[in-house]
């Protein structure tokens, strides 16, 4: 066991947890990182290619190797950090990538192979035979080469979404967040302060050394209490910042109970959008490693992370340990290991001349050249002026400089810019607007420096905001440089591994120099460096340092890739906010939702709307039975539906007929008040858009509708034409759809039905012909709206009432028109009867359809300057000979398919034959055979000739005969009654 | 990215329905005698600046003005807002 003293664990309670199935204990404070290295366990995982044995490399976000399966079940999440994962109590994780036990991975043979696994070796091995790519290559190398596996269920955790604003947002709660926060905070600005870890501080938890005369733990908790008394400062713990977005628009992760035993209670994770004026990066920095054969043993680790693992969380992989550096923050580490009974076996420094700073051994000009201990490290190599020794040690801290966390200072493609005097890439110039960089994130590595800058720079960025403030008394604090001397590698035979996670060598890299893959963007994408989960986090600098060697240029030659969203990894489930399955989108109900659902109606999806599909009664087996009887029953007696989905606009103004005439393709403001016309819309390139009826309420007030699909695009097209094209025009618009309920009453007793309800008004043909339209009022004063049009080409009338009638007003005509045969119909119903009068809809005006086509050349009209009129007599469109028919299986057995091809019996099925298209299709009750529309060249000249339905799908070929669209009442004597 | 709406402040850009180059506000006469060739260049040709772009946006979710955003392509910065009817009516003015 290696629980050390101290640390910020609370040891009243123990927290038990498994890994791999074994059991562990632990206690809040501690994450599963610190939990396993306390209980001795060094080896944790697999590596990703070579399933090299790998134990916990850094104490934070920015971890390679540390990954497992957390929970069970659905539950399961693979590829978990963890030293991101807080301890809780049942805490169950698994290793991953291995076949067999952790310690006797099969796969483990792969590492022999390594020679086979080099970089650019997929690009070039796998090329041939073609065919086996996917039937033998890709499956096995996936198999070999992985991370964790899905749960295969699905997710079953909440998530949420949520918006917050501010005046200053701070990035990172380490020293220089604090600070800025502080700043901000006490200047009465409006601020967030988010922060990855569960304990804000930052890298002060991590460190042993004091703030004015307490330890750094007492300054933060004395921050806290007053933090807890500021309400316009929100803390926001176990948050990520994963991206800067435009416009002061950061995205950010909350885990809000990742950390609790059972995450299913409430929400998991909330996914936020923060709208900042100013931010404050205070991201801190990452440790760098130096690669050295073999540095990829379990027991290897960042010295900082080592440090961090003993001064915060009290465990230490092992008792005995050894340090690589080549600056004095990795004698720190010896210095804090020491003070907590650690024997250090060794300081090995690159530097010549280097100074030790305590009572341990220092091997100063040295090198580490070699690892042993497959499992768990044994012992190191030390090579100093060529002569090389073995020291004993269970842990080796490594320390070969820090790496700012520039990240989100250049998600909008700012490009860090390198620091010869800090060996190190700092933020560049062009950094996201409003974003200012503070502490070690600049560079500023230092205490005094890191709470010095993030002071200063919450100043400029109230400053910019015109809001006053005075910096904070700030504690005295630690302000030693780490006098690094830069050393990338330690050359040598044997394999070295930069990138750990994506198993990555220095081999690699002087592979891709000898390939000539020698830009960073190509280096990175043949050897896959910073490419897995932990996108080379502590890996890249170290990489384009041995490229730089390599090819013999400086680093700031090399040049450096940047970095986009996220800064970790981000799930799925949190980026849909929790908008899955039935909330998906918003669901918009009609206004007799309530009423059909009451009467057992089957609803279907129209865009947002749900509508009733049909209603079906006891005894009915299919679908069709019941659709049949509706239609029937409204032939014959009278139907109601549901048609509130259908667009509405309201046009008013002294030029809303001038306005409706530039609008529709024929004319409008020929309308006169009280009568309704059928309208058709093209777009701008002369394309059929929309069709609908044009009431005319009053000389300057029309009413029009469009189909339900399009409502939401013709209107905007309406106030395009109105704000853009023609703003001098007297003519206001509104969408009136979801205040009016419409209902359809077809069929010949629709009129004795209305007469029953309505107050006083002739509905008699001659006081109310076809195509009238009226304000009245109907069961006693509600106002109403009635208008004489026929979608199913029966005598039939649109009743509107204010939408919250809607509801009642379908129950009173069901309930007073049971005599009359008062039978509500669906969507499908609806079809079937238009498709037997021959009226088109969405099929057939499908936007690649043209007025021509639908048989409504001569609504154009000539004479006026309507939208879409000049392009629709372009000699392309004008001369189509494609136009809708009628269509009926020869014989009455066969079906129609919509979607099939039209031929001349005995012709080649090839495109070039193609004489057209099916667009709907339906059994009709009263024809009692298939029917269809479809359009068909030259279909005026084909009546009654045969002609070839072809479905390749299926193997189908139809014969079809060519007949008149209006399969009901051609005449249309029914609807004028 | 927020747009800063002249009547109502900055809103998110979500609230917004985006059209395209505002050279669409410029819509040909239909009755002139070269209509046909007018209309073509209208409804086909399009600039598409990297830089300094006029486009339309439609504020569906919001007051259902159609604004005329000045965006900069590359960097996604925006330079300013207008009242797509302010604009057509003062190129009204303009050309009599």
């Amino acid at each position: 066991m290696t629980r050390l003293a101290g640390g910020l664990i609370d040891r009243s309670q123990t927290l038990d947890f498994t890994f791999d199935g074994k059991s562990f204990k632990g206690h809040p404070g501690d994450t599963l990182a610190s939990a396993l290295l306390a209980n001795g366990m060094r080896l944790v995982g697999r590596s990703f290619k070579y399933h090299r044995p790998r134990g916990v490399f850094a104490a934070g976000s920015e971890e390679p190797n540390a990954m497992v399966e957390l929970r069970t079940g659905a539950w399961r999440e693979p590829n978990t950090r963890a030293t991101m994962v807080e301890l809780f109590d049942g805490l169950e994780a698994s290793s991953q990538n291995r076949l067999g036990s952790l310690r006797h991975d099969l796969l483990a043979v792969n590492d022999l192979f390594a020679p086979f696994f080099a970089a650019g070796f997929y690009y070039k091995t796998f090329m041939w035979p073609k065919a086996f790519w996917e039937r033998l290559y890709e499956p096995m190398i996936r198999r070999a080469a992985g991370l964790g596996s899905l749960s295969m269920q699905p997710d079953p955790d909440t998530y949420d979404k949520g918006f917050l604003h501010c005046d200053l947002l701070v990035i990172g709660g380490g020293a220089a967040g604090l600070a800025a926060a502080l700043t901000a905070a006490r200047a009465g600005a409006s601020v967030i302060l988010a922060d990855e870890d569960f304990r804000l501080g930052g890298r002060l938890n991590g460190e042993s050394h004091s703030l004015d005369d307490m330890p750094a733990t007492g300054w933060i908790n004395s921050l806290e209490a007053e933090f807890a008394s500021l309400p316009n400062l929100r803390i926001m713990r176990r948050t990520t910042v994963f991206g800067a977005f435009d416009h002061g628009i950061y995205g950010a992760v909350e885990r809000v109970s990742d950390h609790l035993a059972a995450p299913g209670a409430g929400v998991r994770q909330t996914l936020w959008r923060i709208t900042a004026r100013r931010t404050v990066l205070a991201a801190g920095a990452t440790e760098r490693h130096v690669p050295f054969a073999n540095n990829d043993r379990p027991g290897i680790m960042l010295a900082g992370a080592m440090r961090t693992f003993a001064n915060r969380f009290a465990s230490c992989p092992a008792d005995r340990v050894a340090i690589f550096t080549n600056n004095d923050d990795g004698h720190r580490t010896a210095l804090d290991l020491s003070a907590k009974g650690i024997e250090i076996a060794g300081v090995i420094d690159t530097r010549d001349g280097a100074k030790v700073f305590g009572s341990y051994p220092l091997f100063a000009g040295a090198a580490v050249t070699n690892a042993r201990g497959r499992l768990g490290l044994k012992a190191i190599d030390v090579t100093v002026d060529g002569r090389t020794q073995t020291l004993r040690c269970g842990a080796l801290g490594v320390s070969g400089g820090w790496n700012p966390n520039v990240h989100l200072a250049s998600h909008h493609r700012g490009r860090p810019c390198w620091d010869n005097g800090l060996q190190a890439f700092l933020p560049g110039e062009d950094l996201p607007a409003g974003m200012i960089v503070a502490g070690a994130a600049k560079g500023e590595g230092t205490t005094h420096s890191a709470l010095n800058s993030g002071a200063s720079a919450a100043l400029q960025a109230l400053a910019d905001l015109g809001l006053s403030a005075s910096r904070p008394r700030l504690p005295q604090a630690e302000d030693a440089p780490t006098n690094l001397k830069p050393f990338w590698h330690v050359a040598g035979k044997g394999r070295a591994w930069v990138d750990f996670q994506n198993d990555v060598t220095v081999k690699d890299i002087k592979l891709a120099h000898l390939e000539n893959m020698r830009p960073v963007e190509h280096l990175k994408r043949w050897t896959t460096l910073g490419m897995a989960t932990d996108q080379g986090k502590t890996a890249n600098v170290t990489a384009l340092a041995v490229m730089a060697e390599l090819t013999g240029k400086s680093i700031a030659e090399t040049g450096t890739t940047i970095f986009r969203p996220p800064y970790t990894g981000v799930s799925l489930g949190v980026l849909g906010g929790g908008d899955t399955g039935k909330n998906f989108r918003p669901s918009r109900l009609t206004p007799t939702h309530q009423w059909a659902s009451a009467n057992g109606a089957v609803f279907t999806e129209a865009g947002q709307w749900m509508r009733a599909q049909y209603f079906p009664r006891v005894g009915e087996t299919t679908w069709r039975e019941t659709v049949d009887r509706e239609v029937l029953a409204t032939r014959s007696g009278v139907g109601i539906c549901d048609v509130t989905t259908l667009g509405k606009v309201d046009v008013q103004g002294t030029d809303a007929a001038e306005f409706l005439d530039r609008i529709y393709a024929n004319k409008m403001a020929s309308l006169i008040p009280g009568r309704v016309r059928y309208g058709l819309m093209l777009r701008e390139d002369g394309f059929a858009y929309d069709d609908g009826t044009c009431a005319r309420l009053g000389e300057d007030h029309y009413v029009v509708t469009t189909t339900t699909a399009q409502a939401g695009p013709v209107y905007r097209h309406m106030e395009f034409a109105r704000q853009c094209l023609w703003p001098e025009l007297d003519v206001q618009l509104i969408s009136t759809t979801d205040a009016w309920a419409q209902l359809a009453v077809a069929g010949p007793n629709s009129r004795r039905l209305l007469e029953r309800i309505v107050d006083e008004f002739d509905l008699s043909n001659p006081a109310f012909p076809f195509m009238a339209c009226a304000e009245t009022t109907v069961c006693n004063g509600l106002r109403a709206r009635i208008f004489r049009i026929s979608f199913s080409g029966e005598l039939a009338y649109e009743l509107a009432v204010p939408a919250r009638y809607g509801n009642a007003l379908m129950e009173r005509l069901i309930e007073i028109g049971a005599d009359l045969g008062a039978t509500p119909y669906g969507t499908e119903a609806l079809g079937v009867m238009r498709i037997e009068k021959g009226h088109a809809a969405g099929n057939e005006i499908n936007g690649q359809t043209t007025a021509q086509m639908l048989g409504l050349a001569r609504m154009v009209a000539k004479g006026k300057d309507a939208i879409g009129a000049v392009m629709s007599r372009r000699e392309g469109l004008a001369g189509d000979s494609r136009v809708l028919v009628g269509l009926q299986p020869v014989d009455p057995a066969e079906p129609v398919v919509p979607g099939s091809h039209l031929f001349s019996p005995g012709a080649a099925q090839t495109t070039a034959n193609d004489l057209g298209w099916v667009t709907s299709a339906c059994h009709s009750p009263n024809l009692r055979s298939s029917i269809g529309l479809g359009f068909l060249a030259g279909g005026g000249e084909r009546m009654g000739e045969e002609i070839i339905a072809a479905n390749p799908l299926q193997n189908q070929s139809v014969r079809l005969r060519v007949v008149s669209q209006h399969f009901v009442d051609p005449e249309g004597g029914r609807l004028r009654d | 990215m927020l747009i800063p709406h002249p009547l109502l402040g900055l809103r998110d850009a979500q609230e917004f329905t985006y059209l395209g180059d505002a050279a669409l506000l410029d819509r040909p006469d239909g009755l002139a005698a070269d209509a046909e060739a007018s209309f073509a260049d209208y409804v086909y040709l399009r600039n598409n600046p990297a830089g300094v772009h006029r486009e339309l946006w439609f504020h569906e979710h919001g007051d259902r003005s159609w604004l005329i955003v000045k965006r900069n392509t590359v960097t996604h910065e925006i330079l300013g807002a207008e009242l797509a009817r302010d604009v057509a009516l003062a190129s009204r003015g303009e050309a009599q």
